[in-house]
């Protein structure tokens, strides 16, 4: 950490010097800083300029620099009882593109990581179909398979906001979420080879960890779209995204996207089992609460600059980033906002736009040193537009835990700090 | 030249649009592929596990109240507390009635969840924690009872069965609904937005800065252990690392509460670092029962001997002490853990 500090400060103060060209920029001209004398890291032969490195056999496996060690998933560690039942997250401000690389896409366990040899690992299909079938992982490499970018967010990403501003850094806010390539054989192929009965109308994946995980999945949904996933971004799945399979439910909350999946049972009703209705189920204000909430809302965050990655170089050209997604298509267009909410410009798009995956846009602008109250607003294929949370909670109330997607705001003050704050 | 660029550009798209549209799906055949094997009945019924409200999944079996509590004080109050009102942030069994539509809902067994099958079915798949699935079927009628008893739902001389199940039906089994957002929300959400002086005034009415519940991002911790690492002396010669190995495969079945070796902390458990050879009850913050502490007060010293006769019987070792754990029935495994606590635990 105190490298990454001392990278940062000494950037500060090599950077004191565009305060000339800020001061430029109202005259419309354009001039670049100077230097008041030669920079040692040019005039000076640096020691990775001068000895030999690593061979190529050093790191048979290999990890980022080491100067990017502060780059990690992170828990919150009031929120649980015990890091075996619990979750970390995806550091977002951190992150470019649209993919998670594996080693930094968020966990969520329920009984800790289970550690599995894929060669005792099964697969068995039973319930209403002509033949229960009991599947090796060679068999499913033997399926044709797909490859499918899907972003998956924990239905409790930002639940801890539904009160107001809790969390100082987009990490903790908006972290429950991984967006990767993944390969894997349809569904659907497997419940053909079974032999789905008419009856049929749901059905139930298992999880081979120690909290033997289940969700009912209607039957058009996993006939449709759902995938037994394999591989994510190349490689196997990591161990903590269930190696060696997981189902992946494009767009509906990250709870269905049963990892460790040893079993799919087909019935004709939902088992309403722990994790959809003591858990995952939305409490309203009158003391009802909404079931089977599957389907992801549109939503968006400002990645940069964000409570964790504030803007260190003072007034001038300012790049401001983010991500959104939406569990019912593509993100044709966000509006970034500089003054929370009163004023909005139409951001640009960058990078692939896939259905039911993360984008990227961008907002590039002169900032003159004065406070901001940045938000972002995502608009989907379906012509969903993300809400304000104040708009939520008059429709849900403050208790409903999951699904809030509503806009953030950062401020900005002068100094470039940025903090986690509700406006009205 | 412009125009050359925005028919470039549409053409582009159109490629695009192409690419996407030509990708086909993975293929199915007829009749399937013929890759798998029939799930023999042996295999459905060690897996097939869940019930459904219906009472579908259900074994023939029972259980009354009483002994419930028994089974439920041993093996759940130490994380859900004696009447399932929780221990620290662990999950609330019981109360919360005519709390949901309050400012601080208190959401349990009794006052939210639907059906006593999800009781029944969450119980047997995923507890007690840490050790699943090594509940009989008549013990989780049990302890389904006794908490169908602590949510005041029965009576104490209450036995369930698989025939009685029907009998009983939890409070809030009509107070969920399905998903309305695409009537109630989308319409609203779905309009045009607007763009510019869209308020008269815009302020900050809450700060995160003020709450201050954000992690640090300082590894003060790990800083800490590695000195105390580098400071350690050198181990004296320990026991038979293969003891050790197979000591730390019984250790799981204690992992689920207690932390050991570097960087341990406690948790539902006490961290057992440097247990072996010191006295009872001494781990620094942690709360202990005053059996464990009475034991500790008395002279009593964590040897091979008391060690290997608390595991095999914690209750009956050491009376009223909060242990949730039944006791390790095999001889070896118990040698086996104390070498492997002896090893992992040496300060």
């Amino acid at each position: 950490m105190s490298e990454d500090r001392e990278f940062s400060s000494s950037r500060r103060r090599f950077l004191g010097g565009a305060a000339v060209a800020t001061g430029a920029l109202a005259t419309g001209k354009l001039v670049h800083a100077q230097a008041a004398s030669p920079d040692p890291l040019i005039t000076e032969l640096q020691p990775w300029q001068q000895y030999l490195g690593d061979g190529v056999d050093a790191r048979p496996y290999g990890m980022p620099s080491q100067y990017e060690a502060h780059v990690v998933r992170r828990n919150v560690e009031w929120l649980t009882a015990d890091t075996v039942s619990s979750v970390n997250f995806t550091p977002l401000h951190e992150m470019e593109g649209i993919i998670t690389p594996n080693g930094l896409a968020f966990e969520r366990h329920h009984s800790g990581i289970a550690e599995i040899d894929p060669g005792l690992h099964r697969l068995m299909i039973n319930g209403l179909v002509d033949k229960p079938l009991v599947f090796t992982m060679e068999d499913l490499m033997r399926f044709p398979r797909e490859n499918r970018t899907y972003f998956l967010e924990c239905a409790a990403n930002t639940g801890m906001e539904w009160r107001g501003a809790q969390l100082n850094g987009c990490q903790f806010t908006h972290g429950m979420i991984h967006n990767v390539v993944y390969t894997g054989v349809p569904l659907r192929l497997l419940l053909e080879e079974a032999g789905v009965k008419t009856s049929a109308a749901w059905v139930l994946p298992e999880g081979a960890d120690a909290s033997a995980m289940t969700r009912s999945i209607p039957l058009d949904k996993a006939l449709d779209d759902c995938l037994v996933a394999t591989h994510m971004n190349g490689e196997r799945l990591r161990p903590e995204q269930g190696y060696p399979i997981r189902l992946v439910v494009p767009g509906w909350e990250g709870n269905m996207w049963v990892k460790w999946l040893r079993r799919i049972e087909v019935g004709d009703q939902p088992w309403h089992h722990r994790e959809e209705t003591s858990k995952y189920t939305d409490l309203l204000e009158d003391g009802n609460a909404r079931r089977f909430t599957w389907v992801m809302d549109a939503k968006s965050v400002i990645t940069n600059p964000s409570p964790q990655a504030p803007i260190t170089h003072g007034p001038g050209p300012t790049v401001i980033t983010g991500v959104a997604w939406s569990g019912r298509g593509t993100i044709p267009r966000v509006d970034v906002s500089l003054d929370g909410g009163m004023n909005w410009h139409v951001a640009r798009m960058s990078g692939p736009s896939l259905d039911k995956s993360m984008h990227r846009f961008y907002y590039e602008f002169d900032w003159d040193g004065a406070p901001l109250l940045l938000q972002s607003r995502a608009h989907d294929s379906t012509g969903y537009v993300q809400p304000t949370k104040e708009m939520l909670r008059q429709l849900r109330g403050e208790n409903s835990i999951y699904h809030n997607n509503g806009i953030q705001t950062w401020a900005i003050d002068e100094t470039g700090r940025a903090e986690n704050v509700e406006v009205g | 030249m412009k125009k050359i660029a925005i028919a470039a550009g549409a053409l582009l798209a159109t490629t695009c649009v192409h690419a996407i549209a030509q990708e086909m799906p993975a293929p199915s055949r007829e009749g399937g592929y013929g890759l798998g094997r029939a799930a023999l009945p042996e295999e459905i019924a060690a897996w097939d596990i869940d019930i459904r409200p219906d009472g579908q999944g259900l074994p023939v079996g029972s259980g009354d109240v009483w002994t419930g509590e028994e089974l439920y004080v041993t093996l759940c109050s130490s994380c859900h507390g004696d009447f399932g009102e929780a221990v620290g942030r662990w999950p609330m069994l019981s109360g919360g009635f005519g709390t949901l539509d309050a400012e601080d809902p208190v959401k349990t067994v009794g006052s939210y969840w639907p059906y006593i099958s999800t009781v029944w079915d969450y119980v047997h798949r995923a507890m007690p924690y840490g050790a699943a699935q090594t509940l009989t079927d008549d013990e989780v009628y049990a302890i389904t009872a006794y908490l169908l008893y602590l949510n005041n739902v029965v009576d104490d001389d209450f036995e369930l069965s698989n025939e009685t199940f029907a009998e009983v039906a939890l409070t809030n089994e009509g107070g969920f609904f399905m998903d309305d957002r695409d009537d109630v929300e989308i319409p609203e959400f779905s309009q045009e937005p607007c763009m510019s002086d869209c308020a008269e005034n815009i302020e900050i009415t809450m700060r995160a800065a003020v709450l201050d519940v954000t992690p640090e991002t300082e590894e003060e911790t790990v800083e800490q252990a590695a000195v105390t690492e580098e400071d350690a002396p050198e181990a004296p010669a320990g026991p038979d690392p293969a003891l050790v190995a197979a000591g730390e495969t019984v250790f799981r079945a204690c992992a689920a509460c207690h932390e050991i070796g570097e960087g341990a902390r406690n948790r539902v458990g006490p961290h057992l670092n440097g247990i072996h050879g010191n006295a009872v009850a001494v781990v620094e913050g942690f709360r202990y029962s005053p059996a464990l502490r009475e034991a500790g007060e008395s002279g009593m010293v964590w040897d091979d001997e008391t060690l290997a006769a608390y595991l095999a019987d914690p209750r009956g070792f050491i009376r009223g002490n909060r242990m949730a754990f039944q006791g390790l029935r095999s001889d070896e495994d118990i040698v086996a853990v104390i070498a492997y606590m002896q090893s992992a635990g040496a300060e």
